[in-house]
Parts: C-alpha cells; structure tokens; sequence
C-alpha cells in the first residue's frame, strides 16, 4: 500500500507543475491528498503556496491552526513530496517575509478577490476565504476556472 | 504509548488492518482497557454518551464537530466542512478501519481531552455510537 502510493506521487510529480495561469487551469488532485488533507477542510489547491510554505506548514501539523492534524512522518512526506512538486512557483511570503502559512493570505489570493466586498465574506453560506467550495463549486476536482464561480447570497 | 498499545492489541486481535468491524474494536479495546484499568467493568454507552457531550477542559466537545446526535452530519467548529454522522447506524463505514481509528483518536483526543483517550474511553464512545439507531 506504501509503495503504490509513493508511485502514484512520483507519477504525479512526473506530470510537472501546471505551467500557464498558476491558479485558473484544473489541477486534478491525488485522491490520497484529499484523503488526508481533505477532512477538514477542502483539499486546497497545491499550486495555492510556494514549496518553502508548503515546508513550513507540514513542519507542525500537530498544531495546524489551532487543531491537531498530525500525520506520521512515513505518511506525511509522500503528500509533502507532492504538493512542493504542484506547488506556485513564485514564492508565497507572508507579511514578516517569511514563507506563509495561510493561502488566504498570500499575496495572489488577496488580488484576486480584491472585487469581493467584505459583507460577502461573511455571508453564513460562505462564513471564511478557506471556505473555497462555497464559491468555487468545482474547488474539490481542482478547478477555480472563472466560469464555475457561483457565489451563493 | 496508547497508540502502540492499541495497534498491538490490533494486530493480535483482528488481524490485517482495512477490514475490521466497528465490534472489533470494541474487543480490542476491551483487552487493552483490562491491563490499563485492574477494575474494569466493561465498556458503558451512558459514559460515553456523556464523555462524547461534555468538554474536558478545553473549548470543544467532541459534539462541537460530530454534533450530539451521532446518526446526523455534523460540522467542523472551525471550518465548517460537513463531517458525515459517526453512528455505524447511519454510515457505515465507521470503524472500519484501524489505521483511521487510531489516527483521528489521538488526534481528536489531544483536541478535547488534551492528551490521548484511555481504551476504556474509546471503548465508550463506541458503545455508545453504536446504540445510537438513526
Ligand atoms: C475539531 C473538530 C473535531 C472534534 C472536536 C472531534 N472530531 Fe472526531 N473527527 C473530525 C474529523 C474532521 C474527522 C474525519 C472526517 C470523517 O471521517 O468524516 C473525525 C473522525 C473521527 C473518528 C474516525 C471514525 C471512523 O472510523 O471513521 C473518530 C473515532 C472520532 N472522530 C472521534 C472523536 C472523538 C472521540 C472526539 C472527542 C474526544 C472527537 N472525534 C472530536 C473532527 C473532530
């Protein structure tokens, strides 16, 4: 079971990073990502944060934002493998300049919903920006595509 | 030293992981419960019921996400992802596999309880999850 997912993320990895429109094109994801990252909250897209933040957010995953998420080192390095190698290419630094740790924050996400007024933020159907699936229906098949935004009143 | 403990009693009492029983568990955190706990009476829906509802310290009860009425969703406190109900009544596939068991135990448990449950309050919660009809 070990190897064939460790294969699975090498084959993925194979594939290389999704190389125009970092945030608009699909980005299929590994089943055994949203398996494990995906409980939560929806499994966010890879090409979301730069590898070093990427890094830094699996360095502590016992206390991931306050909740408990920890992973055994054996199970946590082959979805650490695969996000770096789907990860933004441009760095993902937060306010301090070091790498952030909230895709919410980064500067990209920021831009991008700059026409999102700050009472829709905080409609019940969308409540947080992690809240991805709210807006962008298709978060969960790796798709942020323009056309799929529905924002719910 | 929970978590080995329980894996060990796994692999001695129900075999290769990915196919257990929600029952299973029961059994192999009965054997475990009678070394930690010289006493033990057994495992008791009601305790667990009550251990499920109640917070231990910290600001969440394992309700806060499950709900307190297991054969329904319930919702993430922080992230409002839906969570799917956790009676094996009404979803079968909980307690199905040992590897997830453990894992959102000791991870749930840390959360609530702030360390990791006894096998005696695993025991519990099972008991009381699988009273639970929907
Ligand atoms: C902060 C939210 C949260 C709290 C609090 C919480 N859980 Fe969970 N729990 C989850 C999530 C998320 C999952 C995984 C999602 C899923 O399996 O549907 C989960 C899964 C589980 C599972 C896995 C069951 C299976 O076989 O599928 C068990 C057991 C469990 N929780 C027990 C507990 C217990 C006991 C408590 C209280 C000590 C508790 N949880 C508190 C969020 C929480």
């Amino acid at each position: 079971m070990k190897l064939t997912s460790v294969a699975g993320v090498l084959l993925l990895a194979a594939a290389g990073p999704v190389l125009a429109g970092e945030h608009r094109k699909a980005q299929p994801l590994d089943p055994r990502y949203v398996e494990e990252c995906g409980s939560c909250h929806v499994a966010f897209p890879p090409r979301g944060l730069a590898a070093a933040s990427w890094t830094a957010v699996f360095a502590d995953l016992s206390t991931h934002f306050g909740v408990d998420a920890s992973l055994d080192p054996a199970a946590a390095q082959p979805l650490l493998d695969y996000v770096r190698a789907h990860a933004r290419r441009k760095d993902t630094p937060g306010d301090d300049g070091k790498p952030a740790l909230r895709m919410t924050k980064a500067r990209w996400f920021v831009r991008e919903h700059d026409e999102v007024a700050a009472a829709t933020w905080q409609r019940p159907a969308i409540e947080t920006p992690s809240n991805c699936a709210a807006c962008h229906p298709a978060a969960e098949q790796g798709s942020f595509a323009e056309h799929d935004i529905r924002i719910p009143r | 030293m929970h978590r080995l403990f329980a894996a060990a009693a796994f692999a001695a009492g129900v075999g290769a992981a990915g196919a257990e029983q929600p029952r299973d568990f029961e059994t192999a955190f009965s054997t475990a419960a009678q070394q930690e706990e010289p006493g033990f009476q057994g495992f008791d829906a009601g305790r667990g019921r009550e251990f499920f509802n109640t917070t231990h310290g910290g600001d969440w009860s394992c309700s806060s996400c499950h709900t307190d009425n297991p054969a329904a969703a319930g919702k993430h406190a922080v992230t409002g992802k839906t969570i799917q109900p956790m009676a094996p009544a009404a979803n079968a596939e909980r307690f199905t596999k040992a590897a997830k068991v453990e894992k959102w135990f000791t991870r749930n448990c840390r959360d609530v309880v702030k360390r990791v449950c006894t096998a005696r309050e695993k025991g519990d919660v099972i008991a009381y999850l699988l009273s639970v009809k929907p």
